[in-house]
This record gives structure tokens, sequence and C-alpha cells, in this order.
């Protein structure tokens, strides 16, 4: 576990402090699934809870609003990374709960 | 792809790498395998260095059963490349297609061992439904399912809950038989680096 822990810390610390397109602040919003100006936080907000409802026309009103495609980029893939990451902690405690009322 | 990036955006020397995997599988580069290298210092190298460890690091699940894992969260969020892609790999791991299609068409039917049965449950429940409460993992716990391979099934629900909505976002070609085919037999000799 130690390990995979390492590895998920690893990637989540790089693509939210690391260098890239979009800021920080974007970044760590799309992650959380905070507000973001329209229409990237409809976009954000449909990876993160309706991926599949997603259509070319999200897309396409994210680039006409002046995003480039490369922050479109580290923005879907923050927002995909913090749901499954939410999901994922969230699992993790109650099996530490678990784990813990069994006496271990 | 929605995003010209995802298509040509790449390096010559991924470009070259591209042209050698279509050339030796005779199939177009998979969506999945592009997204993992465009900008991979951002994303994809340590996004597979996850993904590697979930499906082929050390765990008492076989490779099937974690590529059932895949296929299977993938079925409960509707991704169809996903679904076509680890469907592939999970029959070509166990050498059993009525074993696979059982569990995707209907898990609680499905010949297979009950601890298997309930982690497949938990984290359908996790997919759906974000969370997961700590009732559920005790009853996963007395099912005899140990700790260590709750924390193995909730690795591969990681890295599928996140492929899955790339894949969606980004619009990823759905292949026929003959590509997930391919992919699938990628996947088995190489895994996921």
């Amino acid at each position: 576990m130690e390990e995979k822990e390492k590895l998920h810390q690893a990637l989540v610390s790089r693509v939210l402090e690391g260098d890239g397109r979009a800021s920080r602040a974007e970044r760590r919003a799309a992650f959380d699934n905070a507000t973001l100006t329209e229409p990237i936080h409809g976009l954000v907000s449909k990876v993160a809870k309706h991926p599949t409802q997603i259509t070319d026309d999200d897309v396409a009103a994210v680039k006409a609003a002046g995003l480039s495609e490369d922050q479109i980029f580290e923005l879907v893939v923050c927002a995909a990374l913090g749901q499954a990451t939410r999901q994922y902690r969230s699992a993790l405690a109650a099996l530490t709960i678990a784990v813990g009322d069994g006496g271990l | 792809m929605r995003l010209e990036i995802l298509n040509s955006g790449y390096t010559f020397g991924t470009k070259v790498l591209f042209a050698f995997i279509q050339l030796a599988s005779r199939q177009p580069v998979p969506d999945a395998a592009k997204l993992v290298f465009y900008r991979a210092d951002f994303y994809g190298d340590p996004m597979k260095n996850i993904t590697h460890e979930a499906m082929r690091g050390p765990s008492t699940w076989s490779v099937g059963d974690r590529e059932l894992m895949a296929a299977f969260v993938s079925k409960v969020n509707a991704c169809e490349f996903c679904i076509g892609a680890h469907t592939a790999t999970a029959i070509g791991a166990y050498h059993d297609e009525a074993r696979v299609a059982a569990v995707l068409s209907n898990l609680e039917t499905a010949p297979i061992e009950e601890p298997l049965r309930a982690t497949l449950r938990m984290l359908q429940k996790l997919t759906r439904e974000h969370s997961v409460e700590a009732a559920d993992m005790r009853g996963l716990l007395d099912a005899g399912v140990s700790r260590e391979q709750i924390e193995d099934a909730l690795a591969v629900c990681f890295a599928f809950n996140t492929t899955n909505r790339l894949a969606d976002a980004f619009g990823f070609f759905v292949p026929g038989p003959r590509g997930f085919e391919s992919g699938a037999q990628y996947l088995l000799s190489r895994g996921y680096k």
C-alpha cells in the first residue's frame, strides 16, 4: 500500500503543483470541482459527474472562450483525477474505520 | 479526439514510436496510448506508474481478476472504449470468455468466487455513488476479502475512474474487435508502462 500511496501522491502533486499552462489555482479548482468561470466550469463538472454526456460542443465552447487546447487538457485531467481521488479517499477512510472496528 | 494536440501534438521520437506500433500491430495506435504519451511528464508518466502497479504489481488478485475489475468499473461508468479494451484483456488473461461475459451481464448470478463478487459489488457502489461506508468494508472483510485485497481493488478502481472520464471527455475512438484484441495482446505482454 505504501507504494500505491506514494505513486498517487506523486501524480496529484505533479498535476496540481508542477509547471503547467493553466494556473495552479485553476488546476486546483478543476481537481476540486469548485467554482470556475463558464464554460470551463460546465465541462469540469461533467468530467467529474457525467462524463458520458460530454459533447463536441462542450469542448468547442471552452475553446471559443479563449482557453488553449493545452489548458483544456490539463483542466480535464485534473477534474478526472479529482473525482477519482475523492472516491479513493472515501473508500480508504471507510476501510480504516472498518479494520479499526475489528480490533486489528 | 476532441483536442487536436492529442491527435498530432507529439515529438518526432513519439511519432516514430507510433509508426512502429502501428506497423507491428497493423492497427491504429489506440487513443488510450496516445493520451499517456502527450506531454508525458504532466500526466502520462506518473499515471502509467500507478496503472502498472495496480494492474500488474504484486497482488493476490490475478491479472485476470484485475482486468475484470477494470472492465466492470468501465461498464458501471458506461465508458465504451474502456469496456471493450478491458473485456478483451480480461478474456485473454483468464482464457475464459464465458466468465467475463457472465460478470458483465449479471454480477449476482455470475459463477465466480464470492470474495470477488463482494469486491465488485463494493466497486460498483463506489463508482456510482462516489463514496462507501465502513459498513460496506466490514461486509467485505466478513466475506473473506483481506485488507490488502481491498486496497488493491481500490487502486484498480481509481485508475479506471480516472481513465473512463478522460476517454469520454477527450472522445476516444472506439475500434472494432480486432483493434481491441490487438490492444489486449499488448497489455498482456507489456503491461501499462
